[in-house]
């Protein structure tokens, strides 16, 4: 019998407690850095260090948040749904921005990791890099990924696109405030996201739509890429 | 209960077809799609599927938080590689941010 510490609801009960401990943190302070979720990645492994508890048991152990998270992958059909909604009337810019931004994306990372040395697998996992966290894990996993490093990558990707995506739209022409949110969600997904609802509400909606949009199309395409590509 | 039974049945047909294709596309991702034309045709009523849907999104940074610990024991595959994850993340994004940014805003103007 595994001791009290490592039972399921122990290791689930830590992990709720560390985010929400989080979240608090990050509501005093609203640094990004201190994003709730990054304290939590950081505080969990720094316990499971602690308790010698290895990352195999923990994962069983929270099985069941993985499942809630292929749960909401789909339940992204229903952002998506609502945000098809606001896409009449800019059909053209919206559906040309996510392609090319889709392809721009995945083609500059692949040649640019590629260069400096990174194998199959690493590439994989960096490939969606721009896609909201589940989407990018549900599509690099399958192709033979590693989910931690896709999850992690993405992650910071969102952060740096938060706390720099608008000075970056700003010095480079960029003032429109739909291409800003646009540009914002499509590069750095909810995270990014959240920023652009900070600059206006007609930010935040694009940029919810960039999101879901970007989500879609990486799906899509990124098997083909890596099917025929590399 | 609807939202949950409608986003439960979508990843579990999604998941079939997945396997039919040779899991080409992840079972949930063709879940997410049979959501959006469900909801597109009108099979199910948006306001059946918003309760679950927006608890769902709302904790999903939560569900990551076990991939993200994930790290503590493919730490080394990112530390072996640093520049290049770091390099090729940050310049990546930067190039959607601008590529993004552009063409959105230049095929706005060209409308007017």
């Amino acid at each position: 019998m595994e001791p009290f510490i490592a039972s399921d609801l122990a290791l689930l009960t830590l992990t709720v407690s560390l985010y929400c401990l989080g979240g608090m943190l990050y509501r005093r302070t609203r640094l990004m850095i201190l994003h709730p979720v990054l304290l939590t990645f950081v505080a969990v492994i720094v316990f499971l260090r602690a308790a010698g508890i290895d990352y195999a048991r923990y994962e069983e152990a929270t099985g069941i948040l993985r499942f809630a998270l292929g749960m909401s992958v789909v339940a992204l059909g229903y952002l998506l749904y609502e945000q098809v909604e606001r896409l009449r009337g800019s059909l053209l810019q919206v559906s040309v921005s996510t392609l090319v931004g889709c392809l721009a994306g995945i083609g500059s990372v692949l040649l640019i990791a590629g260069a400096l040395g990174a194998d199959r697998q690493l590439l994989t996992s960096l490939a969606p890099k721009s896609v909201t966290i589940p989407i990018a894990v549900a599509v690099s996993e399958p192709l033979g990924g590693i989910p931690p490093v896709t999850s992690v990558v993405v992650f910071c990707v969102g952060i740096f696109g938060n706390i720099c995506g608008e000075q970056i739209l700003r010095r480079c022409g960029v003032a429109e405030p739909e291409a800003r949110g646009f540009a914002l969600g499509a590069a750095a997904h909810g995270i990014g996201t959240a920023r652009a609802l900070e600059l206006g509400a007609v930010e935040g909606a694009l940029s919810g739509l960039a999101m879901a949009l970007m989500g879609f199309a990486t799906a899509l395409l990124l098997p083909l890429i890596e099917k025929y590509l590399y | 209960m609807i939202g949950i039974l409608c986003i439960l049945i979508c990843w579990l047909v999604g998941n079939g077809l997945s396997q039919l294709t040779g899991n080409y596309i992840s079972g949930n991702i063709i879940g997410m799609i049979l959501l959006f034309v469900a909801l597109s045709l009108g099979w199910v009523r948006a306001e059946q599927v918003r309760p679950a849907a927006k608890f769902l999104l709302g904790a999903m940074a939560l569900f990551f938080v076990p991939y993200g610990v994930g790290l503590m024991d493919s730490y080394r595959v990112i530390l072996d590689n640093l520049a290049a994850v770091v390099v090729a993340s940050v310049v990546s994004t930067v190039v959607v941010l601008l590529v993004c940014g552009w063409t959105y805003q230049s095929l706005t103007k060209h409308k007017r």
